[in-house]
């Protein structure tokens, strides 16, 4: 039977990995992608959460899984503009390298 | 018509003058002019015409701001004796001024802004003339200091206009600053600005006399900067840059008309207050002979004429200070505006003739050349040096007696200017039109037209016989001091101070081809310019520079450019910051949420 700490754990996992991604790798794609993971995994932690803190009564706590599908729908609009604005990052500078994307320094 | 709207006919019909001729006037020169003139005449019959009224309604009044029971102003008309006398004064120059005006400026840049200045002019005399209380007297006391500076700087792009318009601006809101410490003074005392209501509140007044003595004095000021008495004077003759009508607008029916006219419509409220008449009556004394004595060592046509119109008005204030009731003093205004116009007038034909050459020295021998213009100055001469049966005569001699009478070293100081004001209207007399042509332009003088000429010819009538008892009694009640009372030397004086002035300035200008007379002190008009240009330039310009030393090393440096250079030496440092690695950023937010977290936690 796991345990809530069994989510969590996963569920930091998943953030790190999510993390990691961000920061070394160099397509602008996977850090995009490292992006989602990481709000997944708060997803997770919170459905975690809400199973296993059960209210008097005997139910979950529904306020976390409502928050998570919140979460879901404000991710996929951030997808969708994410996706337009790499696809035009594109278009522009014919590369989706963060290196090559480094203009904006003093 | 009703005696109710004419007034408002009377005051308004300028502005839409003004108005028409900002709006429609550039297309017709005529057109412009035509307003005008139209204006200045209907105001001019309206006001013939309440004059020959006995009866008159009560005058309407419009609530303009109510503060409740404290204070209530309002926008309304006085109609007695008093404004009906200063309407003909004022509207039957104007009317003249104005048509002279299309002569004179026929050849200048500015036509129909010119016109419409006049217009407005006339409308801001016409409000104070008319006004039923102080406030509004006040509102159109600036309106004719913001008119006669757009007049007097008629020639804007001349540095000399620009900046005589400026000084007459700046000089006028000294005295104006302390006419309205003294209004306010006044309304403190009765609660009411109205002039019925002050005239009925001010003889019973239970604090202390020393109170309204401050009060009149400081609206007092508003006098001595409007009419131009020492020490704030200075103003009037360098007013000489605009164009000769409106010297001859601002020196005879309108703006220095004003101080003395504003003293008349309040002297119910100075007759209880003697300290303060006689210190009005030493201040006008004291100018009247001040200004007469720069007049005799002046060179500029004008200037003497505007020196005579300083001392002029010191005679009318001498006459507010000494005399019983303000009749005498508007008497000798009366007489005033029409040979002071008229002489103003002559010189702006003698000026057109030489060419805007205003050094009389350049002139000479022009008798024969102008001799319409010489006839009119001759009628307004022999009456500013009081002649014999002239109007100036009769009204100046009152004032003088009244002196005496009063104040025998102010009487005899005044009888003594008179002796000079016919001093320095001769030898100008003589100098401009006897001898030989001084300049090339004098040589060729021609005389002026008829549009300038006829208004000079209709004034010349009364400025010799407006004085004549049957005449006078029309418009004035006079009280004469009981001739006991006036010595008896003194009219044998002032008959020998006429004809000592005209014989001295004859014997010595008749024929004089350079000044043979040089008094450094007059003709630097006692130095009283000199002294305010070494406090402007001396004690305000060093004021100026500790001023502009604060606002350049403590405003500027410390409060603002210390904080600047912070902020951007903050900047810089958290410039190198941006490296431009989008994966950077996102280590250093991350790193600042964990930071965060830790700081939240860690309690």
């Amino acid at each position: 039977m796991p345990t809530l700490a069994h989510y969590l754990l996963v569920s930091g996992l998943l953030f790190s990995l999510g993390l990691a991604g961000v920061l070394l790798r160099r397509n602008i794609l996977i850090i995009f992608m490292g992006l989602e993971l990481m709000l997944n995994a708060a997803n997770l932690s919170l459905v975690a959460f809400s199973r296993f803190n059960l209210l008097p009564n005997g139910l979950p706590n529904y306020n976390a899984q409502v928050l998570v599908f919140f979460i879901i729908t404000v991710a996929a609009a951030e997808v969708a503009v994410g996706l337009a604005i790499i696809v035009a990052l594109f278009r522009a500078k014919q590369t989706t390298h963060v290196e090559d994307l480094n203009t904006l320094k003093f | 018509m009703s005696t109710q709207i004419a007034p408002w006919i009377i005051l308004f019909s300028p502005l839409v003058a003004a108005v028409l001729i900002f709006l429609i006037g550039r297309f017709s020169k005529t057109l412009s002019a035509g307003l005008a003139i139209l204006s200045a005449a209907t105001g001019c019959f309206l006001s013939w015409w309440l004059f020959r009224q006995t009866e008159v309604a009560p005058q309407l009044a419009l609530e303009w701001l109510n503060f409740g029971p404290e204070l209530t102003i309002t926008i309304g008309i006085t109609l007695d004796h008093l404004s009906k006398v200063m309407l003909l004064v004022v509207t039957t120059i104007s009317t003249l001024v104005f048509i002279y005006s299309t002569g004179y400026m026929r050849d200048e840049e500015g036509y129909t802004r010119f016109f419409a200045g006049l217009s407005l002019f006339l409308f801001s005399m016409l409000g104070i003339v008319l006004a039923d209380n102080f406030v509004m007297m006040f509102i159109f006391w600036e309106l004719v200091g913001v008119s006669s500076y757009i007049l007097i700087g008629h020639y804007y792009s001349k540095d000399s206009a620009a900046d005589a318009g400026k000084q007459a601006f700046i000089v006028n809101r000294i005295g104006d600053f302390g006419f309205m410490l003294g209004i306010l003074l006044l309304w403190s005392a009765t609660g009411t600005v109205a002039f019925s209501g002050l005239l009925s509140a001010i003889p019973g007044f239970q604090g202390a006399p020393v109170y309204l003595t401050v009060a009149c004095v400081l609206v007092f000021m508003g006098t001595v900067g409007k009419s131009a008495q020492m020490p704030l004077h200075v103003w009037l003759p360098n007013s000489m840059e605009g164009p000769t009508p409106v010297s001859s607008l601002l020196h005879a029916a309108t703006m220095v008309a004003a101080g003395v006219y504003m003293l008349a419509r309040i002297f119910p409220i100075l007759e209880v207050v003697p300290d303060a008449r006689e210190i009005i009556a030493w201040v006008g004394g004291i100018t009247c002979f001040g200004a007469a004595l720069m007049a005799t060592q002046q060179n500029d046509i004008k200037r003497i004429l505007a020196y005579s119109t300083i001392s002029q008005l010191g005679y009318m204030v001498l006459g507010i200070g000494v005399a019983p009731t303000s009749s005498e003093a508007m008497f000798h205004l009366f007489t005033h505006a029409c040979f002071k116009c008229l002489l103003f007038l002559a010189a702006g034909s003698v000026m057109i003739a030489m060419h805007h050459e205003t050094d009389m020295w350049h002139m000479g021998g022009l008798r024969k050349k102008t001799p319409v213009t010489m006839i009119c100055f001759i009628a307004g001469m022999l009456a500013l040096s009081g002649c014999p049966f002239t109007s100036g005569y009769f009204s100046k001699d009152l004032i003088i007696e009244w002196a005496v009478v009063k104040t025998p070293f102010l009487g005899w100081l005044a009888a003594a200017a008179a002796g000079l004001t016919a001093f320095y209207i001769f030898r100008e007399f003589f100098v401009v039109f006897f001898g030989k042509a001084r300049s090339e332009h004098a040589e060729h003088a021609h005389e002026q037209p008829v549009s300038m000429l006829v208004p000079m010819l209709i004034l010349a009538v009364p400025a010799l016989f407006a004085g004549l008892p049957m005449i006078q009694e029309q418009f004035f009640t006079l009280s004469h001091p009981d001739a006991n009372a006036v010595p008896h030397l003194l009219h044998p004086f002032l008959y020998a101070m006429f004809f000592g002035g005209a014989g001295l300035a004859t014997l010595l200008y008749f024929k004089a081809e350079k000044d043979p007379v040089s008094i450094p002190l007059f003709a630097n008009r006692l130095y009283i310019d000199d002294v305010y240009f070494w406090f402007v330039n001396k004690i305000q310009g060093g004021g100026s520079i500790a001023l502009s030393w604060a606002d350049r090393w403590v405003v500027d440096l410390v409060i603002v450019q210390v904080p600047s250079k912070l902020t951007w030496a903050c900047g810089f440092a958290l410039r190198f910051l941006q490296i431009g690695s989008i994966q950077a950023y996102a280590f250093f937010f991350g790193v600042g949420v964990v930071g965060l977290l830790y700081i939240l936690l860690s309690k």
